[in-house]
């Protein structure tokens, strides 16, 4: 969180320390070339960054990571798709329901700490090995947030509102799409965006561990080769990806957010 | 006193048998009732759920057989390394990041962007470095659990109450000194409460690792119950460590009072 206000701070004035972090980068990686050219660190265990730069265009022509690069977009959208219905569908029965909220909240919160991701030999038997197996894991890791964030929307609503609402004879449908729905929405997004965080993660991950499926697997597939570079260069396509995906929820996340 | 004890206990008792609880129950019994249904339909292939009494007969054969607590012991190991090596160096980057503006401007959000990227892609990198014994996954799990704490401690400093730093500048603390008695003490909390996610993904990362290439620990377990296709056994070992796992979590929540401290 302080490191979103610390970046979103950043105005015109202060460019010198965001130089000298990119620099430090830069420094870094020179350092590490200069080091393995001398010999210093194997380039059998690490290659040269220059190296690794240079088979981004093999990765892109040979490896088809565009391709790759889609077909996990479509897993996560998938699993996005599916924590936003359900994840709000049961956000809402819950606030409506006092009753199942005091029983089932805590449990929820619990399978929010649950380590989900290592029940995927479990989604496989379930499943099989193939991209439902993934979905569903992604899905199962990523609902939690969702609920629990559309329930916290849900009750925040302010009460000037929703007496609004009640002033203007708004019958019960009406209440929930003009008032508490539009109230909730940002907070509910704080929640979908934490849960499309989690299924990232977790398709990634599962893509590498059971070698199936797109970006995940093509690390995996280049490691048991033996393409060092190559290897070193896809896990930094895959963190370039991620990073540019939170970049764009957190965008949306600052749109919807009311000024007040 | 007497009577407020009284009190207190009736109501607890009241709220024993009150409609939460029930329905609690009911779920919870509908949820074992659809299971052992399943079990028995044979609508799924055989195995896939198994009934309940086998898996409480594997998971009473898992907790009574040394071997067991053998790799939980090897896992834990590995984890509280992971822990301690990421936990300490994060704590080292949070407090510097935390006290600087500069710097914290400079390369918090490397730290902020890169911490929610999965980690488990980076294992091959660490076979390559560590070997494929526990020292690979001990690496996965502090790479998993250094961002977390660093971004936890880096903010809980900025949110230090000011008159305590004076306080301490006043008494010409150094900057040891500052760090432990004014920094720590002030921003335990953040310290717990980051401490908390960093178990949780260093707990993901080195049980991943596990399950990808090792010969012992939980994950090795769970993945060779699975290629031997003994679900009673992989169920039971999958509960064993969801209990733990949620356990040891609401156990550092609790230890660090994070419910008492309130400003």
């Amino acid at each position: 969180m302080n490191g979103a206000t610390a970046v979103r701070r950043s105005g015109a004035g202060d460019y010198l320390p965001a130089a000298v972090g990119l620099a430090t980068v830069v420094v870094a990686f020179l350092i590490a070339e200069l080091l393995i050219q001398l010999g210093v660190i194997s380039r059998f265990i690490v290659p040269p960054p220059s190296e690794i730069i240079g088979s981004f265009y093999r990765i892109v022509t040979e490896e088809r990571i565009g391709t790759r690069f889609l077909v996990t977009a479509g897993e996560c959208l998938a699993a996005g798709v599916m924590i936003t219905v359900f994840g709000i569908a049961g956000g809402v029965l819950m606030h409506r329901i006092k009753l199942l909220q005091q029983a089932i909240e805590t449990w929820v919160a619990a399978l929010a700490a649950a380590p989900v991701v290592l029940a995927y030999p479990l989604f496989m038997v379930i499943f099989g090995r193939n991209a439902l197996t993934i979905i569903m894991i992604g899905f199962v890791a990523a609902l939690p947030p969702v609920i629990l964030k559309t329930i916290e929307g849900m009750a925040g609503t302010r009460k000037v509102l929703v007496n609004v609402g009640k002033s203007f004879n708004l019958t019960e449908t009406q209440q929930f799409w003009k008032i508490m729905f539009p109230a909730a929405l940002p907070t509910i997004f704080v929640g979908v965006r934490l849960g499309l965080i989690f299924a990232l993660i977790n398709i990634v991950g599962v893509e590498f561990l059971i070698n199936y499926g797109g970006l995940g697997q093509l690390i995996e597939d280049l490691a048991e080769r033996y393409d060092l570079a190559g290897t070193y260069a896809a896990i930094c396509f895959v963190i370039l990806v991620s990073v540019l995906f939170f970049m764009v929820l957190e965008r949306i996340e600052r749109w919807l957010r009311p000024v007040d | 006193m007497a009577e407020t004890g009284r009190l207190t206990r009736v109501a607890e008792n009241a709220a024993l048998v009150g409609p939460v609880t029930l329905l609690r129950v009911a779920i919870i019994l509908g949820v074992l009732a659809t299971w052992e249904f399943l079990a028995h339909s044979g609508w799924l292939y055989r195995d896939v759920v198994p009934s309940l009494l086998s898996i409480g007969r594997a998971l009473i054969g898992l907790l009574s057989s040394p071997r067991y607590w053998a790799n939980l012991g090897v896992t834990a190991a590995e984890i509280g390394a992971a822990l301690a090596i990421g936990g300490i160096s994060a704590l080292i980057v949070g407090i510097v990041l935390g006290s600087n503006r500069f710097l914290a401007k400079a390369f918090e959000q490397y730290l902020y962007y890169l911490g929610p990227t999965p980690k488990i892609i980076f294992f091959p990198v660490m076979i390559m470095w560590f070997g494929v014994g526990p020292e690979s996954k001990v690496a996965l799990g502090t790479l998993s659990c250094f961002f977390p704490v660093a971004l936890s401690v880096a903010a809980g400093m900025r949110q230090i109450d000011k008159v305590l730093i004076r306080v301490g500048k006043s008494f010409r603390a150094n900057t040891l000194q500052m760090v432990w008695k004014i920094y720590l003490p002030a921003m335990r909390h953040p310290i717990i409460n980051g401490v908390r996610l960093g178990l949780g993904v260093a707990l993901i990362g080195t049980l991943l690792a596990e399950t990808k290439l090792s010969n012992k620990g939980i994950g090795f377990l769970i993945i060779n119950a699975y290629s031997t296709f003994d679900m009673p056994r992989m169920y039971a070992n999958l509960i064993a460590l969801f209990v733990l796992a949620i356990g040891a979590n609401a156990l550092i929540g609790r230890l660090g009072g994070l419910q008492t401290i309130r400003r």
